[in-house]
């Protein structure tokens, strides 16, 4: 028997609200799926379960809000050979297997699964889930699912209409009703000028209804936000930073990226990014006073590299997810991780075990324009990495003076945990290794 | 693919990288990246999702073509066309 328990996303979480479940008892489960969804704070997050078996009771119902570590279902293991040793690791006695539990009636089934984003599209659109085929774990209707129902169907069915924000701006001006005019923009949307014209021959006053969508989104940004204000107040009042920056020139890497990618396809290519998060991981490795977390006022070191990135989100705040063991990926993995989480972190769809804290933590503030970023640690950990845009500048080169790409590099460290001069050997280390982009 | 099918599959390859968007009001003549708020990272996945619903290979030289939806749709006409 194994026990599926409340996880920790983070750890400044102390609860967790069980939004969803996406199993029922008697489904088989396997090592990796998304048996739950959880929100906290900071986010939804797609929990996934550690154990291969048969899902047998579940202890917390949806909607509840409970303590991190809370008993969440129990799943009956299919490995005897596994229980056994698992039973003998816990000093706790472990009662035997009860027999296989009836299945339940179908009448005591859960409703269609449905991912909570999901749902509150189809509410906040007044869609009825019938019918929508789920493509989800265990036939689950995801947020894509409903968004293709919605795009099968005319606009006038979906109960929305395809409309530009200068548009809504100018019908509510206006007092256009956005339903009774033709729209000439891509997929048949309504631009401002389509109002405009319609509002030229005398229209009559309508009443714009308020988003309902637009209102979920707020009140998750106003979380989102809280979340990221407690979590960066408590770094800056705790954690005594010290700052180091220094110069790269980034021309063997970039040429090495472009040669790389030559003849590549699209999904094989590389992002300097990549470059960036492998040297950092490996620099980590390297300097291991940078890897870890503080907790009880003391170090506690961390062997494996797991590299939080820092993903800004469109509609406010952000979140840094971890690659794990970033160290050990290869170039073409660590991309395809990368990739693969800046987009779930955009679409609102992050694992548990990628939220569980990260040992250090990356910030590529770069594509914003700024050359220089000086961030602040995210809490237990004790560094931060932060790099800006690259840029060309002057560069000496045994004593000649030549243009070449810079990217300015920098640490944030605490320095209860180390000192300036062992943080430099992080940059000199990020510096050296992406001179060899080859060996990465 | 007529040119209504590239538009949806341009605007879907769209929603996958920034769901929030509301695709219909964007400007089909503007920037992406002025109206989207994309990184490379994003752009990288909708130049893989253009792929992957068309089967045109993108080279990285031809990415400041695609700064458009305008600038999509003509590029991959162009390129399912003479395939």
């Amino acid at each position: 028997m194994a026990d599926f328990r409340m996880p920790s996303l983070g750890a400044d979480m102390e609860a967790g609200t069980l939004v969803r479940w996406l199993v029922k008892p008697g489904d088989s489960v396997k090592r990796g799926d998304i048996v739950a969804e959880v929100e906290t704070e900071k986010a939804t997050a797609e929990v996934e379960i550690f154990d291969d078996g048969v899902v047998e009771k579940i202890v917390v119902p949806e909607g509840e809000k409970v303590p991190v570590g809370t008993l969440l279902a129990t799943v009956r293991s299919m490995a005897p050979a596994r229980r056994a040793v698992k039973a003998a690791a816990q000093p706790v006695e472990v009662p035997p297997s009860p027999a296989p539990a009836p299945m339940p009636p179908p009448a005591a089934l859960p409703r269609a699964r449905v991912t909570p984003a999901a749902q509150r599209l189809a509410d906040s659109l007044g869609l009825g889930l019938a019918g929508i085929a789920g493509t989800g774990v265990a036939g689950a209707i995801t947020r894509a699912d409903v968004e293709r129902a919605v795009a099968s169907r005319p606009a006038a069915v979906a109960g929305r209409i395809r409309s530009s924000p200068l548009a809504r701006k100018r019908a509510a001006e206006l007092g256009v009703d956005l339903a009774a005019v033709a729209g000439t923009g891509p997929g048949g949307a309504v631009t401002g000028a389509d109002v405009e014209a319609a509002a030229r021959p005398g229209a009559k006053p309508a009443i714009v209804a308020p988003s309902v969508a637009g209102v979920a989104a707020t009140d998750r940004q106003r979380s989102r936000r809280h979340a990221i204000a407690t979590a960066m107040e408590r770094s800056k009042r705790e954690i005594p930073h010290y700052y180091l920056g220094t110069q790269v020139d980034m021309s063997t890497a970039l040429a090495w990226i472009e040669e790389h990618n030559l003849g590549r396809p699209v999904a094989g290519r590389l992002l300097y990014a990549a470059l960036l998060l492998k040297a950092v991981a490996l620099a980590a490795r390297e300097v291991p006073e940078v890897n870890g977390f503080w907790t009880e006022g003391a170090f506690e070191r961390s062997e494996p590299v797991h590299l939080g990135v820092a993903i800004s989100l469109r509609d406010g705040g952000l979140v840094a997810p971890a690659i794990h063991d970033a160290d050990r990926l290869g170039l073409d993995s660590l991309m395809d991780a990368l990739r693969d989480l800046v987009k779930r972190a955009r679409a609102g769809v992050l694992r548990s075990s990628e939220m569980a804290a990260p040992t250090i933590t990356v910030t590529n503030l770069g594509e914003q324009g700024v050359e220089t970023v000086f961030p602040i640690i995210f809490s237990p950990q004790v560094a931060i990495v932060g790099f800006g845009r690259i840029v060309e500048r002057p560069w000496a080169v045994n004593g000649m003076l030549t243009v070449r790409p810079i990217i300015t590099a920098t640490l944030a460290a605490d320095h209860r945990v180390s000192d300036g001069h062992r943080g430099g050997f992080v940059l000199a280390a990020i510096d050296r290794l992406l001179q060899e982009p080859e060996r990465l | 693919m007529n040119q209504e099918q590239l538009v949806q599959t341009v605007l879907d390859a769209l929603r996958e990288v920034a769901p929030e968007t509301d695709t219909a009001s964007l400007r089909p003549d503007r920037s992406l990246r002025d109206q989207l708020d994309i990184d490379s990272m994003d752009f990288l996945n909708f130049i893989i999702g253009l792929h992957e619903r068309t089967g045109v290979d993108i080279p990285e030289r031809d990415y400041p073509k695609l700064t458009t939806i305008n600038a999509c749709i003509a590029y991959l006409t162009a390129h399912t066309v003479t395939r």
